[in-house]
């Protein structure tokens, strides 16, 4: 089953998400990047109906970037995510909405603060210090109750981050193999090779 | 003639010594040829014990109709679900620690249930799934735990005390039943837990959680389970882990009942109030670092945002 975590730390933001493509009891493709860049500080990992993730994401993308191609500026990351918000609430109201949940993580270089906001696709949306979409958070939340420290270095916070996979391996019988993760901070976004 | 009148008079000492043959004879159940046989059944006539159900035409349709809320939320009885036990073997003897939420649906039926079974000074059982199947078969093993003791002239082992349990359920299987717990103690092997369900399902093992909040434990408690904790460690691993679970499992919380099983049977430590434990910590008791659980006490005045020096003293 799909599986994303996402963290906060002291100037960063990490986000994992499994590499997984299924369908039905198959696996189609184990490399699949499930977390987009919605800009130079802004990270964006979907899960939820095939289809529809890379659809929405791909909508949100390019929406995101016409909106700095207008501006000059890209917008920053409260106001990303009530825009991402918005677009999936309305979505919701349509004759045919969009099932995705996001996990959107953003470095704002004004105040020098890394935010991440939990959006599912009923369109409820919440600032969170650490978040997980999937059968995942069953295991991983109260884990990460115990463990997370937002003063936290990239070290550290990988090693929570490490934390919540390897207990979801252990425990979650449709455990995904390969997660991608990637990290935003003032320098931008990073992958890391975990 | 007098043989005969030996027979059937009713007060001499002959009679009276026959009467008290035919009571020794009563009390023996069992043929000679099932003592100690290698049948495999040891003291059980049939090999499984039986029971009586209810006199209709079909018991288990019977239960379902009266019991099954996901068909029927108006159904006359609720069985008890939602719950968080657990109970792990390390170095210094076994650690069960288990939650007091009973819940009927989405009401909270009570707040301080006993959810670990004290089947004997060596042996404890907890309770998930239905209150009352499991109240009432681990006091029935704990009745047959006493009998193998007077019969055997020795305490029964974990391994078989479970292995009675899981048979009995086994045969109400379909019926009904619904319990999932963990058999835990001491005896000659050392430490030992075992988990059986209403399934049929047992597994020995040295760590198990079970019920609606145990994924909830066992993000903490995997994590922090070593086979060398120390037994404050430990103590406070099991309490750590049933708060994780009372904070995220609306079915789960209340308190948290501790009870440690060494070399001289089990020790109750104490009732914490998971409330208390999430704003103050558990409170001076060994192995606690005396800091509160909750998240947001914890990493009070802690920020993730990162100013350069410049901007931050400005």
């Amino acid at each position: 089953m799909e599986c994303s975590f996402a963290l906060t730390g002291k100037g960063y933001v990490l986000i994992a998400a499994d590499t997984t493509a299924a369908r039905s009891i198959v696996k189609m493709k184990i490399d699949e990047d499930k977390i987009k860049s919605l800009g130079p500080h802004l990270l964006m990992a979907y899960s939820g109906e095939p289809g529809d993730t890379t659809q929405f994401a791909e909508y949100i993308e390019r929406n995101i970037r016409l909106y700095q191609i207008r501006n000059l500026y890209p917008l920053r990351p409260p106001s990303a995510a009530s825009w991402i918000r918005r677009a999936l609430a309305d979505s919701l109201r349509s004759r045919k909405p969009y099932s995705v949940n996001l996990l959107l993580g953003g470095y704002d270089t004004s105040n020098h603060t890394p935010s991440l906001y939990w959006i599912d696709y009923l369109g409820t949306q919440a600032e969170v210090p650490f978040a997980c979409h999937g059968y995942g958070s069953y295991f991983a939340l109260s884990l990460l109750d115990r463990y997370h420290d937002p003063e936290a270095n990239l070290e550290e916070g990988l090693a929570v981050l490490r934390r919540c996979i390897d207990e979801v391996s252990k425990r979650l019988v449709v455990s995904p193999g390969k997660y991608r993760v990637k990290v935003v901070d003032k320098d931008g976004i990073r992958e890391i090779e975990f | 003639m007098n043989t005969f009148v030996n027979r059937f008079s009713t007060n001499n000492a002959l009679s009276v010594i026959r009467k008290a043959q035919a009571v020794v004879d009563d009390d023996e159940e069992f043929s000679d040829a099932a003592w100690g046989s290698e049948a495999g059944f040891g003291s059980l006539a049939k090999g499984v014990p039986s029971f009586s159900i209810p006199a209709v035409h079909d018991p288990t349709a019977f239960l379902r109709l009266h019991t099954d809320d996901h068909a029927d939320p108006n159904c006359r009885i609720k069985i008890q679900h939602g719950t968080t036990t657990l109970a792990f073997r390390f170095q210094g003897g076994v650690i069960v620690a288990v939650d007091s939420r009973a819940t009927a649906g989405s009401y909270i039926a009570s707040g301080t249930v006993k959810k670990v079974i004290e089947i004997n000074p060596y042996l404890l059982g907890t309770m998930a799934g239905g209150a009352a199947d499991c109240q009432y078969w681990e006091t029935y093993l704990g009745i047959q735990c006493r009998l193998h003791e007077l019969r055997n002239k020795e305490r029964i082992s974990v391994a078989a005390a479970s292995k009675y349990l899981s048979n009995l359920v086994y045969s109400y299987k379909g019926m009904g039943l619904s319990m999932g717990t963990m058999i835990c103690g001491w005896d000659k092997t050392g430490p030992a837990v075992f988990y059986v369900d209403s399934d049929g399902t047992r597994l020995k093992g040295d760590l198990f959680s079970v019920g609606s909040g145990s994924t909830f434990a066992y993000g903490v408690l995997d994590q922090g389970y070593r086979w060398d904790l120390t037994d404050e460690e430990a103590q406070e691993l099991g309490r750590r882990s049933i708060y994780a679970a009372g904070h995220r499992d609306a079915f789960s919380g209340n308190t948290c009942n501790l009870y440690h099983v060494k070399e001289d049977g089990w020790r109750f430590l104490g009732n914490y109030d998971i409330t208390k434990m999430h704003y103050d910590g558990p409170g001076d008791v060994p192995g606690s670092a005396q800091v509160a659980y909750g998240y947001d006490v914890r990493v009070e005045g802690r920020t993730s945002s990162n100013p350069p020096a410049a901007a931050a003293t400005a």
